[in-house]
């Protein structure tokens, strides 16, 4: 496979409202063609901002935005070959299904009965066949953001921008409207970039998902690389439960290290870690094991407080000296100590070793010292 | 029904001070004018109390019929003159500057609380032959003889515009008020230009406000006698003019009654017309 095309491209891009709230700070990203890519964060991290420069509601304080390569800046949101499918859904109150799907054709003076085809068309495909005489407010929360989303996909944008569009739904409606965005498209083949506070939403649909925190990205990559591969402590538990260690680095030898925590001793390796460094160890409950004898390099051990069956897996809170929970999961079907004191450890690499202070923090504490 | 009687006996110290007050000063004086409308007058314009449809039939003169057309057209030309000039104005408070909101909506308001007579005096004063602005136009030597401002339809329209704006603007700065930016947004995005939009999104859905606006100003227009009165010195006579001449210096009482009955019938009329095009009675304060 060679080199995929890009579709929308970010360089360096900033936002700040007022001179002060700096909400975007020097983004760069790039979302191939046809990938369903989600800006994932948690309220005010600056992603339906983002979302907002690339639709073009927003003017960027800086850097630029690219759309096949063709930079969009002083481009008017109508100049654009970008639709938006808003949060609040935006369908236009006082005209019918019909008039709302068709809306960007008729601005675009395409033939009625072309019109005609493609709204019918497309209300089929987003399942709404029979609904186009209906007005907005005829119509329940899902069949609206369908609306919103023939609306949008009717004029084939090249890319189409979705603001937490599945976020007034309820958990039920909402998972089938997850399938039905991926089936569309993957169908349609048009590149999707999706704004979403809801960590499970952003690792069911996309192809890749971007971690904002801040106004900055944190990490990108496929949901797998995301989960299994956290770049920075804030994406570990941000993403799936995890069990976070903290200590410090007490003695290493290549990439094999020992990591002081406050509860004992651990095993883990990594590269770019210095001796005596302070740092996290994320473990997911499902890569946690434990034990009523000790394991070789391993000195943790809890007493257990809780295990819960839940079909398939056995849920077992473990407490530690300090009072800090762990949380482990095994398959039921597995040979395991229902209580007492058992030992923590896990098999060598399924832990990660993260940098306990944010890069930034820690080039300051670099800096200070120099000067 | 006996708590409905209770609560009836619990309400009426409330109720019924509003009730007295509205028999004897709304309701007993429309019954008085609408009994004299029907009444006749003998050769010293007193009223007999003598059944007659003569004050009716004369409601059809020729000479009232053409101080109808032209009360409905001065109304006309202010009710769009409002809608024009308080469209935009109307939309700059709410949308272009919302931060300056208060400043601009007491521009429209202070005047507002002046007495608009004293208003209209103001406006005579200024447009004279010996006004201020004729002075200032003499003292650039563009005109040598004063120039005739007053005493057309046009100053009479001048000054309904002036005193009933703000009815137009505050429904208007209500509707597009209202109107979600999501919206205007979603409209560009799907490829309109700022006109397009407008046309297609957002005065749809602002129409209520130029609809409750509209019968806010071109009502109180065909009253308005006293504007016509002092800027339009008896050439833009309006509805109000032909009532007040009837009970002032006509002193035909019964002929004053019948004209003011037909008012309110033309006004209920246009209400109930507004209602049916879906207009909502709440917007008109009622």
């Amino acid at each position: 496979m060679g080199e995929r095309k890009v579709t929308v491209k970010l360089e360096k891009l900033n936002k700040v409202y007022d001179g002060q709230n700096h909400v975007v700070k020097d983004l760069d990203l790039e979302v191939y063609e046809g990938e369903f890519l989600t800006l994932l964060g948690s309220s005010g991290c600056g992603k339906t901002t983002t979302l907002r420069m690339i639709a073009g509601f927003e003017t960027p304080t800086g850097g630029n935005v690219y759309v096949e390569g063709e930079n969009m800046e002083n481009r008017e949101p109508y100049e654009r070959n970008v639709n938006t499918v808003f949060q609040s859904y935006a369908l236009f109150p006082h005209m019918t299904v019909f008039d709302n799907v068709a809306y960007g054709l008729t601005i675009r003076k395409v033939k009625k009965q072309e019109i005609r085809e493609r709204v019918l068309h497309m209300l089929e495909l987003v399942q709404l066949g029979g609904f186009e005489k209906r007005y907005p407010s005829q119509l329940s929360g899902g069949q609206k953001q369908r609306v919103a989303i023939a609306r949008a996909l009717i004029n084939r944008p090249r890319v189409l921008l979705l603001d937490e569009p599945l976020g007034a739904l309820d958990l039920k409606l909402r998972k089938q409207m997850q399938l039905e965005l991926k089936r569309l498209q993957r169908k349609l083949n048009i590149t999707f970039i999706y704004v979403t506070h809801d960590q499970e939403e952003a690792l069911t649909m996309s192809d890749r998902i971007a971690i904002m925190r801040d106004g900055v990205l944190e990490q990108v990559g496929t949901p797998l690389e995301i989960y299994e591969n956290p770049a920075t402590r804030f994406v570990a538990t941000f993403i799936g439960e995890t069990n976070l260690f903290e200590g410090y680095i007490s003695s290493k030898k290549g990439e094999e290290m020992t990591v002081t925590v406050e509860p004992g001793m651990i095993r883990a390796c990594g590269t770019g870690f210095r001796e005596r460094e302070m740092v996290a160890v994320s473990v997911r409950p499902e890569r946690m094991k434990f034990s009523s004898v000790p394991v070789e390099g391993f000195t943790i051990s809890g007493e257990i407080r809780e295990q819960i069956y839940a079909g398939s897996v056995l849920k077992t809170i473990v407490v530690l000296p300090n009072g800090n929970e762990v949380r482990i999961e095994r398959l039921s079907s597995e040979e395991l100590p229902k209580s007492g004191r058992v030992y923590l450890y896990w098999n060598k690499g399924d832990e990660k070793l993260l940098h306990s202070l944010d890069d930034v923090f820690f080039d300051a504490v670099e800096n200070v010292k120099m000067a | 029904m006996k708590t409905e009687k209770k609560d009836m006996a619990a309400a009426l110290p409330m109720v019924g001070p509003v009730t007295l007050w509205l028999l004897f000063f709304v309701a007993l004086p429309l019954i008085f004018v609408a009994v004299i409308s029907f009444c006749s007058i003998d050769q010293n314009y007193n009223i007999q109390f003598q059944f007659t449809l003569e004050n009716y039939r004369r409601l059809f003169d020729a000479s009232y019929l053409q101080i109808y057309a032209q009360s409905f057209l001065i109304a006309a030309l202010t009710t769009v003159l409002c809608i024009l000039l308080g469209y935009p104005f109307a939309f700059l408070i709410a949308r272009t500057f919302p931060k300056r909101k208060a400043p601009l909506y007491m521009l429209v308001i202070i005047p507002f609380w002046t007495n608009s007579l004293i208003r209209i005096y103001g406006w005579r004063s200024f447009l004279g032959t010996n006004g201020w602005l004729n002075s200032l136009l003499q003292a650039l030597h563009l005109t040598d003889t004063p120039v005739d401002f007053l005493f057309h339809q046009g100053t009479t329209v001048l000054g309904m515009v002036y005193c009933l704006f703000p009815f137009m603007v505050l429904p208007l700065y209500t509707a597009i008020e209202k109107l979600d930016q999501s919206l205007l947004e979603a409209s560009s995005d799907l490829g309109a230009k700022g006109p397009v939009t407008f046309f297609r999104v957002v005065l749809p859905l602002t129409a209520s406000g130029i609809f409750s606006g509209s019968i806010m100003v071109f009502i109180p227009c065909l009253g308005f006698f006293y504007v016509s009165d002092i800027l339009g010195g008896g050439n833009a006579d309006v509805i109000g003019n032909l009532i007040e001449r009837q009970f002032q210096s006509g002193n035909n009482w019964p002929l004053g009654a019948a004209l003011s009955i037909i008012l309110i019938v033309i006004t209920l009329l246009l209400v109930k017309l507004y209602q049916k095009c879906g207009g909502s009675m709440e917007s008109l304060g009622v």
